[in-house]
């Protein structure tokens, strides 16, 4: 088991009953990732990438296979994978420093403990003025933040992101993920990232996992050979996203059709 | 403020003028002086005060009741599948029908005391509130409840942390409804089988043909219910001061 | 099978509502909760016989309800206290919408007609309705005219306030873009700010057909002789509860049918507020 990957996706397949059908979203999927990587779910729209993320998280169950993570089986959510949703999931009814500290507060961490660790990570990610502040009170990119530094607070071995960049405009993107480049340079957390935008995909992960289209397999995986900090301009950069752009193309266009 | 000044001079000419030219029989149309007479009369016997304090009594009594029983329930229901399918045919057989047609058998029941006034207030306001708050329980989004696993959140831990402070905004607005229509039906129980209470006055005011003690009642009343508003609205958004924006 | 309360898995799966039911598994959940309440409900009353807990007269089984009501019906007196109280509502009812559409509609669009009456109705609104019924008894005598005339001043009220709501909620888009469509005056009210505020007026009347039926049994409480409020509360003298649970039914159904008929309206009328 020693070599073992950190998570091991095997031969998971899911359907959901719509309206009395069974809708395949998922169907066979192995992947493997290892501790401290980086990795992208990259695929269409629907292609059940979402789906995968959820199993992995333990908010799903899988129909067939199984999610092993350090070599055992995944049975429901535990604080041992951190999760960072599109719709930021935070309390609105806490501050940000409760928000931050929710997880040590409710194993019953001492407040001094707790509020070291929230310090720390709010400067993480450059929150600290907004400690006292509400999630109503925030811009969208504030409070992604809130929650990446929310789920490292919690100190998972992993972290599951579902399109966490999704709902900001395009600057606030680039600079979270500039951010969350600089972040897993410090953390080393092993991070399972679904996004559908493939210039995301190749300026963050170690490996690009190509989805099919609906029923969602493993279509295609890409090793990302850049250095740790990314030059979005650079030719071999460039040169990734032409080549999974093309792969792309075909699941997309099935899409369409 | 300014329109409730516009409304009282209104009334005043309305009233006063009335009486100068004789259209209606005065006795029928009272001045807001006269009106203003009566309660000052009944506040100076203590009588005024006893009437009020009864049927607040009552309200606060019935009103507490029914909301431990409706958070209570209403939470309950949100988490325990078996009990929601329970609960809901009696509702649906139970919800359309008005409270005030089972007024008279809380006193057939109870009989003509404090009791089943308490009762059919109880009565009236546990279903609208437990159906709110339990809608509000059960419209906790599930992203939050997933956020909170993900964080180590046990199943009392999801309740207590998440379900609660999260289904409380909708809790406080069923609470602040539900007094409401407390007020609202109290008058109504105390005109039958009561001999205290606002509505008691009220009903009095025509027994005696005293149409100012029926308004005088009516607009006692009316403050009442906009003092309790005002009250709750505000403690209200004290206590989600969370979510307006800054 | 799921635990009796939800656990973890259940909750971050599909939340607290649970998985979403077919039609078909809903419906028949639906029928069985409603026969469960009855058995509930004849159970208990049964109980309450063989156990001797208290007089059965207090807690008569479903089926005694039902007789109570066959047996009025087959003397041909249902149909009077069911006529007499819908007459009462369908007559109250309509005029206090007409009122009420008619003067939201003048208040909301024109400001002279809402500074006059606003301030009357802001003074009225906190008053319940029921406490001003004594007050129509004096008026009116004790007749027809005063159980309709308060039926109407109940139902007022919501309608007047929601139709006013709904001519001045109207997006400022809507009325700019009809104006620079050449719309003016009285065909703007009636092509543009009529129909965007249908919805509200209907829901006001939804609210004010609730109320009427709310308030109707009280005021048939005192001096009636037909109605079924005068049903529930006459069968106190005798001790008749089939027959004030019975009537009580009734009032139940006719609210709900009456609603179901304003929801119907509604979903005509507002038909492109939710195609398909």
């Amino acid at each position: 088991m020693a070599a073992g990957a950190k998570i091991q996706v095997q031969r998971v397949s899911k359907s959901f009953a719509v309206a009395g059908r069974q809708a395949p979203a998922l169907a066979d999927v192995d992947l493997d990732v290892a501790e401290r990587e980086f990795v992208c779910l990259l695929g269409p729209s629907g292609c059940g990438k979402s789906t995968l993320l959820n199993i992995v998280a333990g908010f799903l169950s899988p129909t067939t296979g199984t999610v092993l993570v350090d070599g055992r089986p995944v049975t429901g959510p535990a604080p041992e994978r951190g999760v960072v949703f599109q719709e930021y999931a935070l309390f609105p009814w806490l501050t940000v420093t409760g928000n931050v500290e929710f997880g040590p507060a409710m194993r019953g961490r001492p407040a001094a403990e707790r509020r070291e660790s929230v310090a720390r990570y709010l400067d993480l990610v450059g929150l600290r003025a907004h400690a006292d502040k509400f999630p109503a009170q925030l811009s969208g990119g504030m409070k992604q933040r809130v929650a990446i530094a929310r789920a490292l607070a919690n100190n998972p071995a992993i972290i599951l992101m579902d399109e966490p960049f999704g709902a900001l405009d395009a600057q606030t993107r680039e600079v979270l993920q500039d951010e969350l480049s600089r972040i897993q340079r410090v953390e080393h957390k092993t991070i399972l990232f679904v996004t559908h935008s493939i210039r995301e995909a190749v300026y963050l992960a170690d490996r690009v996992v190509v989805m099919t289209s609906v029923p969602g397999r493993v279509k295609q995986v890409f090793a990302i050979k850049l250095p740790d900090a990314r030059d979005r301009f650079a030719p071999e950069f460039t040169h990734y996203e032409a080549e999974i752009t093309g792969v792309l193309k075909e699941e997309v266009a099935k899409v369409r059709e | 403020m300014a329109a409730v000044l516009g409304a009282l001079a209104l009334w005043a000419v309305i009233a006063h003028g009335n009486a100068l030219a004789g259209v209606v029989n005065p006795v029928l149309l009272p001045t807001p002086v006269e009106v203003g007479r009566v309660a000052l009369d009944l506040g100076r016997s203590g009588e005024l005060a006893q009437h009020f304090v009864t049927s607040l009594g009552r309200v606060i009594q019935g009103f507490g009741l029914a909301a431990l029983a409706a958070l209570g329930l209403g939470l309950l229901v949100g988490i325990c599948v078996p009990l929601r399918f329970m609960a809901e045919p009696v509702i649906e057989f139970v919800r359309p029908i008005p409270p005030l047609a089972f007024l008279p058998m809380f006193l057939v029941w109870f009989g003509l005391g404090e009791t089943s006034k308490i009762a059919f207030i109880g009565y009236t306001t546990f279903f609208p509130m437990f159906v709110a708050i339990a809608a509000s329980v059960l419209r906790v989004d599930v992203v939050l409840l997933r956020a909170a696993a993900s964080l180590g959140a046990s199943r009392a831990d999801l309740v207590r942390r998440v379900v609660l402070p999260a289904s409380l905004p909708g809790i406080v607005v069923a609470l602040r409804v539900g007094f409401g229509l407390a007020l609202f039906v109290i008058v109504g129980a105390e005109f039958m089988g009561a001999d205290a209470g606002l509505g008691h006055l009220i009903m009095e005011g025509r027994t005696f043909f005293n149409p100012a003690q029926i308004v005088m009642g009516a607009l006692v009343l009316g403050l009442l219910g906009s003092m309790f508003n005002t009250l709750l609205l505000t403690a209200e958004r004290r206590l989600l001061r969370w979510r307006a924006a800054a | 099978m799921a635990s009796f309360v939800s656990n973890v898995s259940t909750l971050v799966e599909s939340g607290l509502r649970g998985p979403a039911l077919t039609r078909r598994r809903a419906l028949a959940l639906r029928l069985g909760a409603v026969a469960g309440f009855l058995a509930l409900w004849s159970l208990l009353s049964g109980l309450v016989v063989v156990l001797r807990l208290f007089n059965p007269i207090f807690l008569p089984g479903p089926w005694l309800v039902l007789g109570s009501l066959v047996e009025l019906a087959a003397r041909g007196q249902l149909w009077v206290h069911v006529a007499a109280t819908l007459e009462r509502v369908a007559i109250g009812f309509a005029t206090g919408a007409a009122l009420g559409v008619g003067l939201g509609l003048a208040a909301g669009a024109l400001r002279p007609v809402r500074d006059l009456v606003e301030p009357v109705v802001e003074m009225l609104r906190p008053i319940p309705p029921l406490a001003v019924l004594p007050l129509f008894i004096v008026w009116v005598g004790i007749g027809e005219p005063s159980k309709i005339g308060f039926i109407t001043y109940a139902t007022f009220f919501p309608i007047f306030l929601t139709t006013v709501t709904g001519v001045r909620q109207i997006d400022p888009l809507l009325l700019r873009a009809a104006r620079s469509l050449g719309a003016r005056g009285p065909r703007l009210f009636v092509r543009v700010i009529l129909p965007a505020a249908l919805p509200d007026i209907l829901t006001g009347l939804r609210l004010g057909v609730a109320l009427a039926f709310f308030v109707i049994v009280i005021s048939e409480f005192i001096g009636a002789e037909h109605g079924l409020g005068y049903l529930i509360n006459d069968g106190r003298n005798f001790f008749l509860v089939p027959q004030m649970l019975g009537a009580a039914v009734v009032l139940g159904l006719l609210g709900y049918a009456g609603n179901g008929l304003v929801r119907g309206l509604e979903r005509r009328l507002t038909r492109w507020q939710h195609p398909a």
